[in-house]
């Protein structure tokens, strides 16, 4: 559902605007950035050269971005023409939001510079449509890598494949293979040789810090010869994976690297060949061997970054062990870690053999002599500090003592993207993730959502409109009342209007055998608890202007005369926002509100605000749900259209966030619903409810009374 | 082939069932037993609860008799009810009430399934009183030495509702139980699908690398059941890599992602 007035809606046609005529409304958004030297004449006089509906695209984003700041705005209005030059329509909106993106990531000067590589976006976006791209993938490599084990690592795009040992770095476009699933290939080969590099020790702490002096060229020889023990490793640990490297180096055409590298490859292959054995290797090969070149999925190591990510690692690491040992040993022993008694190493390893582990074996955790089952947290710091010095020094295994205990705690650590300047902050906010389909994760902590009170009109509207639909009213009463007595019989009454016969044989034994005779021996057919709760979220983004929030505002009041002749426990909720800063949910009655004149005037009080942002509404109310008690739960979503804010949240993006938060709520054991009246919604609807779980409702005058009937049969 | 009809009290488990020890569970279960402690199993999915019921069965020689809980199980239907018969009324003892009299091993799956008002009746069996209160006879059933019970809990996925209380959790003896070391493990897989020993290696490690990606989009990684299953689909011919998929990927998510990585980790794996 778009907001007023629809931005992408408004179809510019008619004769280009002149430069004076751009100029002019540049000169409305830009004023602030603007002096007698820097003035928005260029830009229009190039602007002026284009055709209107592409002069209108430039001017509505110069208005979203100067609202966000001005010299962003002004920015895009130089490069526009360039942009248009290079791009098609679409292509342009894509650069100028993934701009706005990093302006909320990042701020204002990376924003800009994101502007500036418009030749280096429109170029990847050409790419992209032939080939592979990561964001497609990255989900899937992910959880790939996290299921081989060791150190989680993320899926991060750069220019060639590379690794810090934390973030594997990917190029973000494939298009070298024909297909898409041949470039998948190329990128699961990438993904798993730098698993390898991480999981079999390349970057094991010593290693680096001799390579770290060792120069460029040795750097390289290294992680040739490392590419090729780890082949090995890999035919031995992931024989599969190994047949797709060597599939890939066939299509690809490969040519095998000349001697004296294969008789490397044999020497480097033998099961206790390891990572030093590689590294001698190359620093004696130094100045006498040229490195070979590259294959397709590999790129040149860069033991700097590595040493840096080490380095920090290594003693975050230790600060949290010692601290998370401490923390065990107290709930182990049931009292804090006794100085004294750490003198006598409280903790111990056991080596365990283990021919699948990358040394050939793994650690058993001893406390007290006594082996215990560490918790997760543990386990993962030890996996990860064996990944790094192929062992646990014994100085790790000492607690922390009660002195240390905060030096290295970290500030309850907050992203620093959560973090922006502006009244609109975070007190009182609750932050909600929002998920991007295109990285295939959540964007943490993403959304600021604020509970408000809608203002309460007193202008007879309830009144007015119970008095229309009088007859309805009336109907949907009695509907609802047959509802209510529907229910299930009741057995063991002791009235009814039938015998229970079960009751009576069950009597008849027990009067037999001498005992009391019990007098429960009815049907009765009666209303059992409908232990239901309802939460309807009710669209109030500014499309809904007229008629729309007319007819909404009316079907709630129906509503809730019917619900209250059922007697389930209902909600309503009005949301509404503009960007990711400021979601906003409007309370209009809570659940443990009863359906009082305030509420009623709440209803009357709903008005149109600005943008739809669903997916964080949707997880908001999750939350309010999930502390409901009931045994059915159910969202329904009242709307007029699509997910849609300005700050991206529109089309695909919009569209899986919301779908996202639906399958969130289900797993929560919530029944999603949605009314709308957007005819298209048949398109997407499916998509985002599953196809029996949506109702498009033609006319909009149909609404009160729809949306009643609706829930009437969804809960009987 | 026809299906057989058996009285529980009478199915004494004849031939040893397969179960390897993970631990002292054997020990601390039959020294629970001869403390007339009862027991509660606690422990994942598939990892080998049932099994060892049986086997713990046939040790201790004491007839099994398993109640899988569910919503609607009442009081009664534990306990037993008068039925009527010719004119005559006669008592039918439920399924707990059997287990007591013969002295058996009464197995309750799934305990937090049953309503709250049927788990109350096994508190005084469970204590140091060890009786069934038979409430429409009037009379207390006193259970023999030999009786145990033992009931079973998944602590993984229950929600709030439906977790155990406190009153009926402190009266057992408790033995955890995980999924066995990949050694033990690939033992499981290969003696109860006659599958080679390679496989049966690549099995667990496959498992083993979802058990990896629990918490990171999956409630759970694979059981051991789901590993036995996939194995005997490789034994009948099924390759490897379509036999994780449909044996141990499809029962693990629904999540298409998930779907597409688990099944690059068996391809990478085979
Ligand atoms: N220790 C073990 N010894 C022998 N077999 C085992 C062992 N552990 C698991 N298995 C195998 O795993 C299968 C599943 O085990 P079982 O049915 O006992 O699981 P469970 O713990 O009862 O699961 P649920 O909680 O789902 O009922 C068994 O049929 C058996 O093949
Ligand atoms: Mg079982």
């Amino acid at each position: 559902m778009a907001a007023v007035p629809p931005p992408a809606a408004r179809a510019p046609e008619g004769e280009p605007l002149s430069a004076a005529a751009i100029e002019a409304r540049l000169d409305e958004h830009l004023d602030l950035v603007l002096s007698s030297r820097r003035t928005a004449a260029g830009p229009a006089r190039e602007l002026a050269a284009f055709s209107r509906a592409e002069q209108e695209l430039v001017l509505r984003w110069v208005a979203v971005l100067a609202a966000a700041h001005a010299e962003l705005a002004y920015q895009f209005a130089s490069l526009a023409p360039r942009a248009l030059r290079l791009m098609d329509e679409a292509g342009v909106e894509a650069w100028v939001r993934q701009a706005m993106d990093t302006y909320d990531g990042a701020g204002l000067y990376p924003a800009v510079a994101a502007l500036r590589e418009v030749e280096a976006f429109a170029e990847r976006a050409r790419a992209r449509a032939a080939g592979l791209a990561l964001e497609e993938v990255a989900g899937v490599l992910e959880r790939y890598v996290r299921g081989l084990g060791g150190r989680p690592l993320k899926v991060e795009a750069g220019e060639a494949p590379w690794t810090d040992t934390e973030t594997l770095h990917l190029p973000p476009v494939l298009g070298v293979l024909g297909d898409r699933e041949g470039n998948f290939r190329l990128y699961k080969a990438m993904a798993v040789c730098l698993w390898a590099q991480c999981w079999f020790g390349t970057w094991r702490a010593p290693l680096v810090a001799r390579l770290r002096g060792a120069g460029a060229e040795a750097a390289a020889l290294y992680a040739a010869l490392e590419a090729l023990r780890l082949e090995a490793r890999l035919a031995r640990a992931l024989p599969g994976a190994r047949r797709e490297l060597d599939a890939l180096a066939a299509a690809l055409a490969v040519a095998p690297w000349p001697e004296p590298w294969p008789e490397a490859a044999r020497r480097l292959a033998a099961p206790e060949a390891t990572a030093a054995d590689s590294l001698e290797l190359a620093l004696a090969w130094a100045g006498r061997v040229a490195p070979p070149p590259p294959r397709p999925w590999e790129g040149p190591p860069r033991p700097e970054a590595v040493a840096a990510t080490l380095e920090a690692r290594l003693e975050r690491e230790r600060r949290t062990l010692r601290r998370e040992l401490a923390a065990l040993a107290e709930e182990q022993r049931g009292a804090v870690p006794d100085p004294v008694r750490l003198e006598a190493a409280p903790f111990a390893l056991e080596r365990i053999e283990d021919p699948a582990a990358p040394e050939g074996f793994t650690f058993r955790l001893e406390l007290d002599g006594q082996p215990i089952e560490p918790p997760e947290e543990v386990r993962g710091l030890l996996t990860s500090i064996v990944q790094d010095l192929g062992e646990i020094p014994e100085e790790y295994l000492v607690p922390a003592g009660p002195g240390e205990y905060d030096a290295g705690a970290q500030p309850a650590g907050r992203d620093p993207r959560d973090v922006w300047k502006g009244m609109y902050h975070e007190e009182g906010a609750h932050l909600h993730d929002e998920w991007d389909y295109r990285r295939g994760h959540y964007r943490k902590r993403w959304c600021v959502l604020r509970e408000l009170d809608v203002h309460p009109v007193r202008d007879g509207f309830v009144e007015r409109t119970l008095r229309r639909h009088r007859g309805l009213v009336a109907s949907l009463r009695r509907t609802f009342e047959a509802l209510r007595g529907e229910d299930r019989l009741l057995r063991r009454q002791p009235e009814g209007e039938e015998v229970d016969i079960d009751a009576l044989v069950e009597a008849y034994a027990d009067a037999a055998t001498g005992q009391e005779m019990t007098d429960r021996l009815f049907v009765r057919k009666r209303r059992e608890e409908r232990n239901i709760a309802v939460l309807f979220m009710v669209d109030m983004s500014g499309s809904t202007k007229g008629w729309i929030n007319d007819a909404e505002r009316e079907a709630l009041v129906l509503l809730c005369e019917s619900l209250e002749t059922l007697g389930d426990r209902y909600a309503i909720y009005g949301f509404s926002g503009m960007t990711r800063k400021r979601c906003e949910l409007y309370r209009i009655k809570r659940f443990d509100e009863p359906y009082s004149d305030e509420v009623r005037a709440r209803i009357s009080g709903i008005r149109p605000q600005d943008y739809t942002r669903m997916g964080v509404a949707i997880r908001h109310l999750t939350g309010m749900l999930r502390e409901v008690e009931a045994r059915t739960k159910l969202l329904v979503t009242l709307s007029d259209g699509k997910p849609d804010d300005f700050d991206g949240y529109r089309g695909t993006y919009g569209i899986e966030d919301t779908r996202m938060a639906l399958v969130e709520a289900r797993r929560e054991g919530i029944h999603p619903f949605c009314i709308t009246i957007d005819r298209e919604a048949r398109d997407y609807l499916p998509h985002l409810y599953g196809p029996a779980n949506y109702v498009v409702v033609d006319e909009v005058r149909k609404l009160p009374f729809k949306v009643s009937d609706v829930y009437r049969k969804l809960t009987s | 082939m026809t299906g057989q009809t058996l009285r529980p009290e009478e199915h004494f488990v004849e031939t040893e069932p397969y179960y390897e020890p993970v631990g002292d569970e054997i020990e601390v279960f039959e020294a629970a037993w001869r403390n007339q402690l009862p027991v509660l199993l606690k422990g994942p999915t598939g990892c080998g609860k049932t099994r060892f019921m049986e086997h713990m069965a046939w040790r201790l020689k004491r007839p099994l008799i398993t109640v899988s809980c569910h919503d609607d199980l009442t009081a009664s239907d534990l306990v037993g009810r008068f039925l009527v018969a010719g004119g005559e009324t006669v008592w039918v003892d439920g399924p707990l009430a059997r287990a007591v009299r013969c002295g058996g091993i009464c197995y309750l799956d799934e305990i937090v399934e049953a309503r709250k008002d049927t788990t109350v009746v096994i508190h005084p069996l469970a204590d140091d009183r060890r009786v069934l209160p038979m409430e429409k006879r009037g009379e207390l059933l006193k259970a023999p030495p030999e009786f145990c019970l033992a009931i079973s809990y998944n602590p993984g996925y229950q929600s709030v509702l439906k977790d155990l209380k406190q009153s009926t959790r402190q009266r057992f003896v408790a033995l955890e139980f995980d999924y066995p070391e990949p050694e033990l493990e690939r033992r499981i897989v290969e003696k109860e699908t006659g599958i080679e020993p390679e496989l049966a290696e690549r099995l667990v490690k496959f498992a083993h690398m979802t058990r990896n990606l629990k918490g990171s989009g999956l409630d759970e990684g694979a059981s051991t059941r789901l590993l036995v299953q996939a194995a005997k689909l490789i034994v009948s011919g099924i390759p490897p890599v379509a036999a994780c998929r449909a044996a141990v990927a499809q029962a693990l998510t629904d999540d298409p992602e998930m779907l597409a990585a688990i099944h690059e980790l068996s391809a990478s794996l085979f």
